[in-house]
């Protein structure tokens, strides 16, 4: 049960925001706002599902908006310039996607370097990598784009649950039980609580590190594949500043920056409430698009006083249990 | 429990609020690229001018120039159930899924001052834009007036290489100065569209042509390449506006300053006024039916030290420019 105090606050949170708004806009109240939530924050979702798992190990990864913005542009180039059945581009870019992630783990691990600045590098390193592809949008004309665009579940009162919504649904389910109920998993939880124990404990820290970095790393590349159903486009420019999105939305999702905790659910909760500040914005239509990103501050900086008042009050009942046997 | 009241709160205010709303008020939601430049800040707040003046509720979604952004905000005005979507597109491409579902809900689009790719021209009401190519045939015309029949060299201040509104300002111009054998462009550079880019290369060009006395006219491609332009000639012992001619492009505000003082000629203004005539549309369609051409062409009005250049600064200075 880590975690699970932050989890039932960003919880809250999320239901009295939505009651707020939906008091004031009727409208956001309805299957169609929930569905264009889930279809318009997809690729947002993913991500951060890898990037909880890079959080909790201890770890950083900025590189993630830049291997969507690779991977839009790869796919676009690959499909329509090259002629490449869309699958065949889909698990090559995946590939290549878990091969950088990979790559970065592995500095991170053998050079003792912080990830901070591994990730920083990879991350010009794709966004300099998918300008020198193509700096203009290039259209995605095949087939199964409009195919997969087209489908949707209609839900009563006119909503749409896309194919893309119901991809980042499953890799949340999926990222869930993996981090919470596999040996993998819990092993990411040790990693963060203390890289010297894990190691004590004869856990692989290095090849962890690298199999976590290549998670978040392939998620990219599936956000990204996901982007381009999106816009039906691949463009150099998408998803610029997406890292911090992500991490702002695992951090109000109850994931603590130094690791050791978090949900796999409260980052998704997270993503939810960062969308909603958006649509209440869109639905208000005078205030500035810019506070979507003051209210997401305010949030982070509540989170984070949060977390710490958790740690704090936890090392206090720590001594006050020591102090009670000596 | 407090959840629950919470709720019924929630419930009551529901069906309060979704009481039908006063008459035939339009609700009109416009998804902008964001305020990248002064003409767009001054498109922004003129839409609100033209929507207040026809009772429209305008609501704006400022996308950071982010595609993404659009789309969720498209998604969200139908979600609300606008009567009308503008869409400043800060892309050509990526938008059919997005404009499929606003056609699904019967909802017109109107795009305002850039165009989509073509295989989306299904999916929209029409397009209100400025011809740029017009701009610089205005711009080309009044020159070749000015000057009459006296041969005359002129130097062009070229925008961002590859902008295709520097291709069709350019390309205006030059049909213009081709038709007229006493005009000819002796030199054309790029100014990046920039104040200081403009400056630099118009010192090279005085340079270049022996102090500047062999230079008749300047073309810039926009107005602050122009008054850097202005700058550099006034360094060099020049006179803009008397020695040498200048005519540029957008009608920003900081140009009318420098042709009331008499240190420029012509501008040919890129209206931020593309709401209104997009509103103007969506009111007819909406009451008569009537189906508004696919492209609605904005006007390209040249402006001249004899429209009272002062005044025209100070309307425009409190657009945001």
């Amino acid at each position: 049960m880590k975690g699970l105090p932050p989890v039932v606050i960003t919880a809250i949170v999320l239901v009295a925001g939505f009651a707020i708004c939906a008091t004031q806009y009727p409208n956001i109240a309805s299957t169609r706002v929930v569905g264009n939530l889930l279809t318009d924050n997809a690729f947002l979702g993913i991500v951060a599902t890898g990037m909880t798992f890079v959080i909790i190990s201890g770890g950083i990864d900025l590189s993630v908006g830049s291997v969507i913005g690779f991977t839009t542009v790869f796919v676009a180039i690959a499909i329509e310039r090259l002629g490449i059945p869309p699958w065949l581009a889909f698990v090559a870019i995946l590939v290549i996607c878990a091969a950088f992630g990979a790559a970065m783990g592995g500095i991170i691990h053998l050079f003792d370097l912080p990830p901070f600045i591994v990730t920083l590098a990879g991350m010009f390193l794709a966004r300099g990598a998918s300008f020198l592809l193509s700096t203009e949008s290039i259209p995605i004309n095949a087939p199964i784009y409009s195919t997969v665009s087209d489908f949707a579940l209609r839900l009563p009162g006119g909503g749409r649950l896309t194919a893309i919504a119901i991809i980042m649904l499953i890799v949340i389910a999926a990222g869930a039980l993996l981090l919470h109920l596999t040996r993998f998993g819990a092993n990411v939880y040790a990693l963060g609580g203390s890289r010297a124990t894990t190691a004590l404990m004869g856990i692989p820290v290095g090849s962890m590190t690298v199999r976590i970095y290549m998670l978040s790393s392939a998620l990219s590349g599936l956000a990204g594949i996901v982007f381009s159903f999106y816009t039906a486009a691949g463009y150099s420019l998408s998803a610029v500043g997406v890292e911090l999105d992500t991490i702002a939305a695992v951090v109000i999702g109850g994931t603590l920056l130094t690791g050791g905790q978090g949900t796999v659910i409260g980052t998704f909760l997270g993503i939810l409430i960062q969308g909603l500040i958006q649509t209440y914005i869109t639905f208000d239509g005078t205030l500035s698009s810019w506070w979507t990103k003051i209210v997401t501050g305010v949030l982070l900086f509540a989170f984070i006083a949060l977390q710490q008042a958790i740690i704090v009050l936890a090392r206090r009942s720590v001594l006050r249990r020591a102090g009670a046997t000596s | 429990m407090t959840l629950k009241a919470l709720f019924a709160a929630t419930a009551t205010a529901a069906v309060m609020f979704s009481l039908p709303a006063g008459a035939a008020q339009l609700t009109v939601g416009f998804s902008q690229i964001g305020s990248e430049s002064g003409w767009r800040a001054a498109e922004t707040s003129v839409s609100k001018q033209e929507a207040a003046k026809r009772q429209v509720n305008l609501k704006i979604a400022d996308a950071q120039q982010k595609q993404e952004n659009q789309i969720k905000a498209i998604r969200s005005f139908i979600a609300q159930g606008v009567d009308a979507i503008f869409l400043a597109p800060v892309v050509a491409s990526g938008w059919e899924a997005v404009l499929k579902e606003a056609k699904e809900a019967k909802i017109p689009v109107v795009l305002l001052d850039r165009d989509i790719d073509p295989s989306g021209k299904d999916l929209y009401l029409t397009a209100v834009t400025s011809d740029s190519v017009h701009e610089g045939e205005v711009a080309g015309e009044w020159l070749a007036k000015t000057v009459g029949d006296k041969s005359c060299s002129i130097v062009e201040l070229q925008g961002t290489v590859g902008a295709s509104v520097a291709t069709n300002r350019k390309k205006g111009f030059d049909d213009v100065v081709a038709k007229h054998p006493n005009l000819k462009v002796v030199r054309s550079q790029t100014g990046d569209f920039t104040r200081a880019k403009g400056k630099e290369v118009m010192e090279s060009f005085i340079k270049a042509e022996g102090g500047g006395k062999s230079i008749c006219a300047v073309y810039a491609h926009n107005d602050d390449m122009m008054v850097g332009a202005i700058q550099a000639m006034k360094e060099a012992g020049l006179k803009p506006g008397k020695d040498i001619l200048t005519v540029s492009i957008d009608a920003v505000p900081d140009i009318f300053k420098a042709m009331a003082a008499g240190e420029a000629n012509a501008t040919v203004e890129l209206t931020p006024n593309m709401a209104g005539p997009a509103l103007d549309a969506i009111i007819a369609s909406k009451d008569k039916g009537t189906v508004p051409p696919k492209w609605i062409q904005t006007e390209s009005k040249l402006y001249t030290a004899a429209d009272d250049p002062q005044k025209i600064y100070d309307s425009k200075k409190g657009l945001g420019y």
